[in-house]
């Protein structure tokens, strides 16, 4: 669990906080989203957890314990951190940076070897093919990895990740997003993610946060926060298309019904998105699909999920 | 003339040797010497900011002090002899060193920086696992640089009675032996070309094991 209570941080020499008696609460298990504008205080917001940045004024909790005060550096060895340029010790090999946090909290070597493969096949990454190697002959994609790898090495109950998939192109992105989304989920780990793409937050967030000037507009899951943004700002972030983010969120088996379509009506997997039916609906004019298996999905159906309950 | 020279190296060959081994633990102590003090100079004024501008300049300064004058200036202050030359020398080959380890220490990768302090690393940790490795082909250029202008200017070192392969050249004009001043010349350019390479072998070395920051 993290929580901050009135968090405040404003840098000398600004004229507004970046960050102002900001509160959040980010559930054990669950991965917050911090999004926001650029200048809006995400990254500050995230940094201050791991007192990379120390607040003027607040409570950070972390687990249940007060942080605010603690030493900063044993804090950090508990907290997993990925950042959007990775910062892999480019003089170390994969092992060694893997390493890293085992080693500064001082486990035997016959502890941290199995441990660093175990963490390269996570993230899925051939431990005989990759523990020799310099990160300079990695992939964009591949390096990720390995910084995912080296947060999650010591097994931190928290994680704190900075765009981490900002640097690669989208494709990489959308596969790293789906394991990592699937990793941290199956870890139960406590993680605020900061990013400024809309999409990545509705698919990485069981909750996301919505920023402005230092202050949180919006704490919501997914879900609510498409179907009820809290003002016309949060309207306008989340898009005009918002109706289709949803239908983007639930699959085509979570509303099938038993019932007919009609002769050649499209046939489509239970796991496909309702937001790609209705494309797969609206290219074929058709007014329903089977949905393998368990029925069938309607052009109604979908128009009621999709209605946005104002 | 490369008879004579020939000639002379075996009628003086003791004198030869002694000023050879001379020239080389003078610049060896001045080179010692400047790497002890630059290194924790480098690392102190990395942590204090505030003073690094001025130190930085006065090391500028002291970087446009011809060898000579530098020399020369020993002698109200030490006297003449070995000590005097060395301490002359070590103030020579002090800025090429500081300025390279103060400057590849302040240009290490902040985001790799981040990673490290993120990680739960202490400044100290960052000092010696990440920030010392990955500045050091630059800090070694810096000793290269160091020792290849210590070992051209301890030459000038027999002025001031330190000794050395100068002592050839100052003699052989004195007496217009030119056997003697050619052949000291040729001495100390040999050992000059011999540091640079030797120097530049080692630091492909270091470059090696620590890896490109790619």
């Amino acid at each position: 669990m993290i929580r901050l209570e009135q968090v405040s941080k404003t840098f000398p020499g600004a004229a507004r906080p970046a960050v102002d008696r900001l509160d959040l609460e980010v559930p054990a298990g669950k991965t917050c989203v911090l999004i926001g504008p650029s200048g809006c205080g995400k990254t500050t917001t995230m940094r201050i957890v791991n007192r990379l940045i120390e607040p003027d004024a607040g409570r950070i909790v972390v687990g249940g314990e007060d942080v605010t005060r603690a030493d900063p550096v044993q804090l950090r060895r508990r907290i997993g951190y990925v950042i959007q340029q990775v910062g892999l010790f480019p003089h170390m090999t994969i092992a060694q940076n893997v390493a890293t946090v085992p080693q500064l909290l001082g486990w035997p070597a016959e502890r941290i070897k199995p441990r660093v493969a175990e963490m390269l096949t996570l993230v899925g990454l051939e431990p005989a093919q990759f523990l020799d190697r310099h990160p300079r002959h990695l992939s964009g994609g591949q390096r990720q990895r390995v910084g995912v790898a080296r947060a999650l090495a010591a097994d931190p109950p928290v994680m704190l990740m900075d765009e981490p998939f900002g640097a690669v192109d989208p494709i990489v992105r959308a596969n790293l997003q789906a394991e990592f989304g699937a990793i941290l989920r199956q870890l139960a780990k406590t993680v605020i993610f900061v990013t400024h793409d809309i999409d990545e937050a509705i698919r990485m967030g069981d909750l996301v946060a919505i920023m402005k000037d230092g202050r949180l507009v919006q704490c919501a899951p997914p879900e609510q926060l498409l179907s009820a943004p809290a003002n016309a700002f949060v309207a306008d972030f989340v898009g005009a298309d918002r109706a289709l983010k949803r239908l983007a969120l639930a699959s085509a088996g979570d509303i099938a019904a038993p019932g007919e379509a009609p002769a050649g009506a499209p046939t489509v997997a239970a796991a496909t998105s309702l937001r790609d039916v209705l494309s797969i609906l609206l290219a074929a004019g058709a007014d329903a699909a089977w949905v393998a298996g368990s029925g069938v999905v309607t052009m109604a159906a979908i128009r009621t999920r999709a209605a946005l309950k104002v | 003339m490369l008879r004579d020279m020939i000639a002379w190296a075996a009628a003086h060959g003791h004198d030869l040797e002694q000023a050879a081994g001379r020239h080389l633990s003078l610049s060896l102590t001045a080179l010692g010497a400047a790497i002890l003090l630059a290194l924790p100079l480098a690392l102190a004024l990395v942590r204090r900011p505030s003073l690094a501008g001025s130190a930085i300049g006065a090391v500028n300064v002291l970087r446009t002090i011809p060898s000579l004058a530098l020399l020369v200036a020993m002698l109200p202050l030490l006297g003449t002899g070995f000590v005097p030359a060395a301490v002359a020398l070590t103030l020579y080959g002090l800025p090429a060193i500081l300025l390279n380890t103060y400057t590849a220490l302040r240009e290490v990768d902040p985001d790799i920086v981040e990673a490290g302090l993120g990680q739960g690393m202490t400044e100290r940790q960052l000092m010696r696992r990440i920030k010392l490795p990955l500045a050091l082909p630059v800090i070694f250029a810096g000793i290269r640089t160091a020792a290849v202008q210590i070992v051209s200017a301890a030459t000038l070192a027999a002025f001031i009675g330190g000794g050395g392969l100068g002592e050839l050249i100052t003699a052989g004009m004195g007496t217009l032996d030119m056997p003697q001043l050619v052949l000291g010349g040729l001495a100390v350019a040999a050992l000059a070309v011999a540091t640079e390479i030797g120097f530049a072998l080692a630091e492909r070395g270091v470059r090696r094991t620590v890896g490109s920051a790619a």
